[in-house]
């Protein structure tokens, strides 16, 4: 039954059967699930109704916070996802299973997007999540049924290039150690950015100018204003730009990453 | 497969800051041979694998492996090549079934056919109850017994097994030794073993390398390198300590007998242990009496330390710059491998 | 009582001497309070300007009260990861074997909490000086602002020594954390208590530590409030947390 190299296995086969086990092994880690999805609700909860005064600041838009904040969720649950998929990734490469995949004729690519698919569906089911939250919450979406599904689209594309960043780290050092230890750095870029007040309000200057060249202040206003603005085509193409440009450059250097892993001579 | 299943010609791999973890080794390996590469840790051995399989790149040197050189022809090497390696790679989370029919998937093997393979291989191996439950709660025979399943999923016809049986129990190691011997007497596969066991090389090879500081400082069967070294020994214990000097001279017509602890005297038998029933004679005529008689056999030891000066047990930790097969691992991770 | 503050003084030592020689395990724990000092007291401060918020010595001080206190309850809780660690590597067994007085164990790793304490907030005070901090406390104020930081973390250091010694694994990690962080978070953090409304007032207002945070902001802006009350508390949270690590140490020992 020697299996000719060239045409071992359709790249669609091999992708459904590693994406197949990430999404086992992300459904039978229910405990690495729940966690991550919960976090991000309980900051909701509690920073939606402590900040609840910021309303009243001169020129907040006219909203309750909680509206206001509910695109951060979306965005913490993106990040958690970065780990949770680098971890997966980076626990196969010392365990020795990459090695155990690197000598069956599998592609780079094939793996990379399988491995991405475990986080990809966490990232369908927790937005899921968040959206139905806000909504029992009371938050209206401005943009009606049609930005809701938007809002998904975008938040799922932003989560996916996370995971590509995730998987890039995990590539890179080979190492779940590294990808933890950069999960602080994710969350400042999150700190420091648009995701508590908006940038106009933002009083301290250097505050103010991090939130302006972080990217992920576009990300979340682009979530965001489908919100509470409605459709906001200039948020939207800022926010849909950005992410496309994080799924694409996460994914290409993640690609070279596992390409470079993958030497087979 | 016409010509020999592996050959390696002058195969080098050096790391940067360490030494050179393989120096160098030529070898040849028949088709449905057993070839046991045996040496300490970091002796160089999982790094020769790791050439072997493709997986990582020599410095010099060329080899091939089914006849397929390992740096130009890597797919087709490992389309007829299976490997278990150091550590058994499985996953805690996954079923022992759902491991074959990943493995059966990526391997390209077509659907009709997975499930039954993956069935027969667990029948192989034993692992037909365990087949539905996660690997994480396998024991450490368990996960070889899969891990070597895995290895055969797309029917290899050259084996590669990294210290199979490393932190086994008798039981699981004969257990595995039973299906290697199988598979190459029965099925005809070529196996390369490698491994710090002496009686597993001793139990399973058909041949022997043995190599160290990464060179190979012999190889032959294993009955041709213990005969190499000599022949077979005798300890004697005398009953009463007082008679040792009587037993030394009766003991003399056979060689010079040597002092060993509680008054034991060792003797070489010059025409092998043949000799064991005219010792006894003229032990028993000369009225003396034993408490015990020993006789031993030369071992793969008794080669590795002729060969290397140094006892196989322990000889990693005796030397402090033999750990390759660690800067393997470290190296590969500093190059993102 | 010798025997105890050996045992402590050398498992105080190699938690600071740990924490002192890894940067992994140093790093985070100055990053995240100054991340937080960073984002609230420079992102958040235009809530300074909502009607009725009245704290004269600035949002940044008012943050900074916040993550001094916050900066006391993680030194407990990184701690805690440390001992569950310990626990992992084995390390933890031969500490209970070697041990004449096991107790010490949970003082010592209390000590190296108050330890990594005191660099991390030094770090935060230094770096709120910095960023223009306005203090008006007086020497005895700052005092008892420094008093309710050791007697947080140390509540906090037994709360974590207690669930690492009953779990024994790393994997305690997210459970020694989170009800933390909930109880830190459940304080009035952004506004004082008076500007809160609706579910997060009522839970705010009977979480001891509201009455903590409060009275160090007191402290600092030299109007002292329900500095008694705040210290009860704190004493009451080390007494019933004292017996939490004492039973999760008993249950260490019985695991052996």
């Amino acid at each position: 039954m020697v299996v000719e190299p060239a045409n071992a296995s359709g790249l669609l086969a091999q992708i459904g059967a590693v994406g197949r086990r990430s999404i086992t092994r992300t459904l039978r880690q229910r405990a690495l699930l729940i966690f991550p999805m919960l976090f991000p609700l309980i900051l909701f909860a509690i920073n939606g109704s402590a900040l609840s005064a910021a309303t009243k600041i001169p020129g907040f838009p006219p909203v309750s916070y909680r509206a206001f904040l509910l695109a951060v969720p979306f965005m913490q649950g993106a990040l958690f996802i970065a780990v949770t998929a680098g971890i997966d990734l980076a626990r196969d490469i010392e365990s020795g299973f990459f090695n155990r995949l690197a000598l069956t004729p599998l592609r780079g690519s094939a793996l990379l997007a399988g491995q991405l698919a475990g986080g990809v569906v966490v990232a369908v089911l927790q937005s899921v999540v968040y959206l139905l939250v806000g909504i029992a919450a009371g938050v209206g979406i401005a943009s009606g049924v049609g930005g809701a599904l938007v809002l998904l689209v975008l938040s799922i594309l932003i989560a996916f290039g996370f995971a590509g960043v995730g998987a890039l780290i995990a590539l890179r050092s080979g190492s779940g150690e590294a990808v933890q230890a950069i999960f602080p750095l994710l969350f400042v870029t999150l700190f420091l950015s648009s995701s508590s007040l908006p940038r106009p309000l933002l009083r301290v200057q250097w505050f103010h100018d991090v939130a302006t060249y972080n990217p992920v202040s576009y990300l979340i206003e682009g979530m965001r204003s489908l919100v509470i603005t409605g459709w906001n085509g200039q948020a939207l193409a800022m926010g849909f730009g950005f992410a496309l440009a994080l799924v694409i450059i996460s994914l290409t250097l993640a690609n070279i990453a596992i390409k470079n892993r993958l030497v087979r001579t | 497969m016409p010509g020999p299943a592996i050959v390696v010609e002058q195969l080098v791999r050096e790391f940067r800051k360490g030494p050179r973890a393989v120096d160098g080794i030529n070898l040849e390996v028949s088709p449905g041979e057993i070839y046991g590469f045996l040496g300490p840790n970091g002796a160089g051995k999982s790094t020769t694998v790791l050439m072997l399989t493709t997986l990582l790149p020599p410095t010099s040197g060329r080899a091939s492996v089914g006849g397929f050189d390992i740096v130009h022809e890597g797919a087709h090497v490992r389309a007829s090549i299976g490997a278990a390696l150091q550590e058994a790679a499985l996953d805690a989370i996954l079923t022992g079934r759902e491991h074959l029919m990943l493995q059966a998937t990526l391997q390209g093997i077509p659907k009709a056919t997975r499930v039954r393979r993956a069935d027969e291989l667990l029948e192989r191996v034993g692992l037909v109850e365990a087949a539905n439950r996660r690997v994480g709660g396998y024991s450490g025979g368990m996960k070889r017994r899969l891990d070597l399943a895995l290895a055969l999923v797309h029917s290899p016809s050259i084996l590669f097994l990294d210290e199979p049986t490393t932190g086994l129990d008798l039981q699981s190691r004969t257990a595995l030794w039973d299906e290697v011997a199988r598979l190459a007497h029965d099925e005809g596969m070529t196996v390369f073993l490698t491994t710090q066991y002496l009686e597993e090389a001793d139990a399973l090879a058909d041949r022997v390398g043995i190599i160290d500081h990464g060179k190979i400082v012999a190889e032959d069967t294993p009955a041709k390198l213990k005969a190499e070294i000599g022949s077979p020994t005798v300890e004697v214990l005398p009953a009463d300590l007082a008679t040792g000097d009587a037993i030394a001279e009766a003991l003399g017509r056979f060689g010079s007998p040597t002092r060993g602890g509680r008054g034991s005297l060792t003797v070489q038998l010059p025409d092998g242990e043949a000799q064991l029933a005219e010792l006894v004679r003229v032990l028993d005529q000369a009225g003396l009496h034993v408490a015990s008689l020993h006789l031993h056999q030369p071992s793969l030891d008794d080669v590795f330390l002729a060969k290397t000066g140094r006892k196989l047990e322990g000889a990693a930790e005796e030397d402090p710059d033999a750990t390759p097969e660690e800067t393997t691992k470290r190296s590969r991770r500093r190059r993102g491998r | 009582m010798r025997r105890f503050w050996f045992v402590a003084r050398g498992v105080a030592w190699r938690s600071i001497h740990n924490t002192l020689v890894s940067p992994a395990i140093l790093v985070p724990s100055i990053a995240f309070p100054l991340f937080f000092l960073a984002a609230f007291a420079g992102g958040l401060s235009k809530i300074a300007q909502v009607p009725d918020f009245n704290y004269p010595p600035g949002y940044t001080a008012f943050q900074f009260v916040f993550v001094f206190l916050q900066s006391a309850a993680f030194g407990g809780v990184f701690t805690g990861f440390a001992v569950a660690r310990d626990f992992d590597s084995g390390f933890a067994r031969r500490l209970l074997l070697t041990a004449p007085q096991r107790s010490g164990i949970v003082a010592g790793y209390c000590g190296g909490a108050l330890a990594r304490w005191f660099v991390t907030g030094s770090v935060v005070t230094i770096a709120a000086l910095l960023a223009g901090m306005h203090v008006p406390a007086d020497g005895s104020e700052l005092v008892g602002m420094l008093a309710l930081g050791i007697l947080a973390n140390t509540v906090s250091a037994l709360w974590a020594c207690g669930v690492a010694m009953f779990l024994r694994t790393e994997q305690a990690g997210a459970l020694i954390q989170m009800p933390v962080f909930v109880v830190i978070f459940l304080a009035p953090i952004y506004v004082p208590l008076s500007l809160l409304t609706g579910w997060i007032h009522s839970v705010a207002s009977v979480n001891p530590a509201t009455f903590v945070l409060e009275a160090a902001r007191g402290l600092l802006a030299n109007s002292p409030v329900d500095v008694l009350l705040a210290f009860a508390l704190l004493g009451g949270g080390i007494a019933v947390m004292a017996f939490w690590a004492r039973r999760g140490l008993a249950s260490a020992e019985r695991a052996g």
